[in-house]
């Protein structure tokens, strides 16, 4: 049986990518720092059908023990799906430091000490599958969000180069890129409808996308297309605009 | 915030929304003074889960355990009906009860009661409610089933979320051999020919019919009824249906995606539609086998459908009159509303069995319900109708309401005093549950 270890396992996206996996048939290492919440969803899982789900406590700014913590697993995955992350308002936080730190030690700093642990292994190993949910934040930085998105950007050409590196080697990277999604990062903030994927779209997404090892996927598919015309515009014009 | 409504969008309100994975962010966000609402998954048509402040329970959303033996499902309130039947049809198990959506979370079901094509034999989803945990407005909180704190169960089983936010619920699954339904299509050519078809179908589990609220004279009330069982292994004929009798096939997803201009939904669509519907189905009694998505949630196929309505949104209109008045009162409204020609494609007709309910909307008699698209005109009809339906004895079902006056739901509803008793005495402190539907009907002030 298959196995795949989900970090930021209580993420409602994770939640979802996790019953993904389970009806697929794989077995499910779950981490994430919430041991409370993390046991309740291992549980639904099990009475939600017949499943092999482990637990494993997991901050991913505690970057020393990052080793550690990979090597105390029960079962090494045959795929890794980081799904962490950290949002804030930042109208309300950008001169705040901590803050700052925070996004950037989340977003990009944990996602880069964690994932190269795993990319050792699974380079020595010859195989394995590595999905990290990154943003279109990342595509172009913008004034509403550009501290997040600086974060985003450097972990999706953190991606980019794993990558690179163990095409060669046997072990499939992929970067996820959702737009809007309805989770409690969102929760009581406006998306528009036509383009807010579901918790659910996006697991579908990411489980078919490692199936036919895509390289970098956008959920919902019109996100490329939005992305590569704001990628475009010329910076002359882009400064003036407030996105 | 953000803007948000129920199925009908109609009111369309700004609120600030909320949440939870835990019983403890809950009760954090029971802390914050004020008015306050759970909101399931808005499949309600008005304003029943509508309050400038909403506690989203979607996200809490836990399966707790199953028991094979006795089929009894222990889950979070924010569970879907449609998660429920993905895990357990293929184990040979079903749902008690079901409204015509599965795309509602089992606290949905409770606070609004709801009730099925079964409510002639198995009543309401609240009649099998096991036992169930409430949070009450003080973040305490309080087991009760039909025997444990009693009282308290009786007013949250159709309590429409006012006596606090219910976080998990037991009941029994039925158990199924197939996942299909034996399925009887019969066509009716008028109101009475369709009443004596309800009476005499009672000995079937499942009964509903599609009514033409269009059709004037003659083939007024001209209808086709549907009426099914669970089918048994032996019943199917399909070799890949009789190998695996419990899967079905996922089917179509179509989606409306966008809101259609306001004038799509004329009376020149409207009648072609029904028209065709109604001509779709050969006179006479037919028989076959569909799987239990096509049978219970036919309109479950099509995402968004309430998206044909418009930006002007709708909303439906269902009352339920006395079994005594059936024929007579029924005769009468349906003519009121062919005459106005407001009405819409779907309107449903079922005879209720009898129910003994402290705020539940069925009782032992005829409900109908059809959308209406939002207008003045019919606004004005609904006055209308709304005095027949109390002369008769009936009532309205606050799940599908937005425009209902307090004194409405006050002649019509026996035990509107003393609930609003027990909603005033529970909510005494500085947090409080309250609807906009609640404030509109005076349940709240
Ligand atoms: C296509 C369609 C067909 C339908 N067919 C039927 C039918 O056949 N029979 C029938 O009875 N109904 C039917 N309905 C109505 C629907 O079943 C009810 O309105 C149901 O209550 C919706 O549940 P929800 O989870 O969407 O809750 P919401 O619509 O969000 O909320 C409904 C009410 O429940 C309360 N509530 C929700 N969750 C909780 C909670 N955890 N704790 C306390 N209160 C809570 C809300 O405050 C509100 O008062 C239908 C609706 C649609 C759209
Ligand atoms: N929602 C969107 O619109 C959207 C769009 C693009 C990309 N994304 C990305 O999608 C991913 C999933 O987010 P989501 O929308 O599902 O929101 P979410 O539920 O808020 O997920 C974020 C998760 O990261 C976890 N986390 C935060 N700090 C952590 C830490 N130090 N160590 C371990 N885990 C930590 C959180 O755990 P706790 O809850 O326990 O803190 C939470 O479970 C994130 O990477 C996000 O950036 C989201």
């Amino acid at each position: 049986m298959k196995n795949v270890l989900i970090l930021g396992a209580t993420s409602d996206m994770a939640q979802a990518i996790a019953k993904k996996y389970a009806a697929e048939g794989w077995s499910l290492t779950l981490a994430a720092i919430e041991p409370e919440l993390l046991a309740s969803i291992a549980s639904d899982l099990r009475v939600r059908g017949d499943v092999t789900v482990d637990t494993k406590t997991f901050d991913a700014t505690d970057f020393e023990n990052h080793r550690a913590f990979y090597e105390s697993l029960e079962t090494r995955p045959d795929a890794v799906i980081a799904v962490f992350g950290y949002m804030s308002d930042q109208e309300k936080v950008r001169t705040d430091i901590a803050d700052i730190r925070r996004t950037i030690d989340i977003n990009f700093t944990g996602m880069a000490t964690m994932l190269s642990v795993i990319a050792d292994d699974f380079e020595k190993r010859g195989r394995g599958a590595i999905a990290a949910i990154s943003s279109v934040a990342g595509d172009r930085g913008r004034q509403s969000n550009y501290i997040y998105g600086s974060a985003k950007a450097g972990l999706t050409a953190f991606l980019s180069g794993l990558r690179n590196r163990l095409a060669k080697k046997g072990v499939h990277v992929m970067t996820v890129k959702p737009g809007f999604a309805r989770t409690k990062m969102t929760e009581n903030m406006e998306l528009p409808e036509a383009l807010t994927a579901s918790p659910e779209q996006i697991a579908d997404a990411v489980f078919k996308g490692l199936e036919k090892k895509r390289n970098v996927v956008y959920t919902l598919w019109m996100w490329r297309y939005i992305m590569l015309i704001i990628r475009h515009i010329p910076e002359f014009i882009f400064k003036k605009m407030g996105m | 915030m953000r803007t948000i409504s129920d199925w009908g969008n109609y009111p369309v309100i700004e609120a600030d929304v909320a949440g939870f994975d835990s019983v403890g962010q809950l009760r954090k966000q029971l802390e914050d003074p004020g008015e306050l609402i759970a909101f399931g998954n808005g499949r309600s048509y008005g304003d029943a889960s509508l309050q400038k402040r909403m506690v989203l329970t979607r996200r809490f959303s836990k399966f707790l355990s199953f028991d094979e033996s006795s089929g009894t499902l222990c889950c979070d309130s924010g569970v879907l009906l449609s998660e429920i039947l993905d895990v357990f049809v293929p184990r040979g198990w079903f749902l008690p009860v079901t409204p015509g959506t599965k795309l509602i979370t089992v606290g949905g079901a409770i606070a609004a009661d709801v009730h099925g094509k079964n409510h002639h034999v198995d009543g309401s989803f609240g009649q099998h409610i096991l036992s169930m945990d409430i949070m009450r407005n003080d973040g305490s909180i309080i087991t009760c089933s039909p025997t444990v704190n009693a009282e308290f169960f009786k007013v949250t089983v159709g309590g429409m979320g006012l006596t606090g936010v219910i976080l998990n619920a037991s009941f029994r699954l039925k158990r199924i051999e197939t996942a299909f339904i034996r399925e009887e299509t019969v066509r009716a050519a008028n109101l009475g020919e369709i009443m004596d078809c309800f009476e005499v179908s009672v000995g079937w589990t499942y009964s509903v019919a599609w009514i033409d609220c269009l059709a004037k004279g003659d083939s007024m009330g001209r209808s086709i009824m549907m009426r099914g069982e669970h089918a048994q292994t032996h019943e199917l004929v399909s070799p890949t249906h009789k190998h695996a009798p419990l899967k079905v096939n996922k089917g179509m997803q179509l989606a409306v995606p966008f809101r259609f201009p306001n004038f799509a939904l004329n009376p020149l669509s409207m009648k072609a539609f029904n028209f065709a519907y109604y001509n779709k189905c050969r006179p006479g009694t037919h028989q076959h086998l569909v799987d239990y998505n096509s049978f219970f949630y036919p309109l479950d196929a099509i995402s968004n459908w309430n998206r044909i309505y418009g930006k002007r949104g709708f909303t439906q209109y269902q009352f339920v009159i006395p079994k005594e008045a059936g024929r007579e009162g029924m005769a009468r409204i349906l003519k009121r509303i062919t005459d106005s020609g407001l009405g819409s494609f779907l309107a449903v007709l079922k005879l209720f069995g009898e129910q003994d309910s402290f705020m539940s909307f069925p009782m032992e008699g005829y409900t109908l319900a059809l959308d209406f698209p939002i207008s003045q005109k019919a606004m004005e009809l609904f006055k209308e109708l709304d005095a027949m339906v109390a002369d008769y004895g009936g009532r309205l079902y606050l799940a599908k309401d937005s425009r209902m006056d307090a004194a409405m739901f006050e002649k019509t509803y026996a035990n509107a005093d003393e609930f609003r008793q027990a909603v005033t005495l529970l909510n005494e402190g500085e947090t409080r549950f309250a609807s906009l539907q609640s404030k509109r009907i005076g349940i709240t002030n």
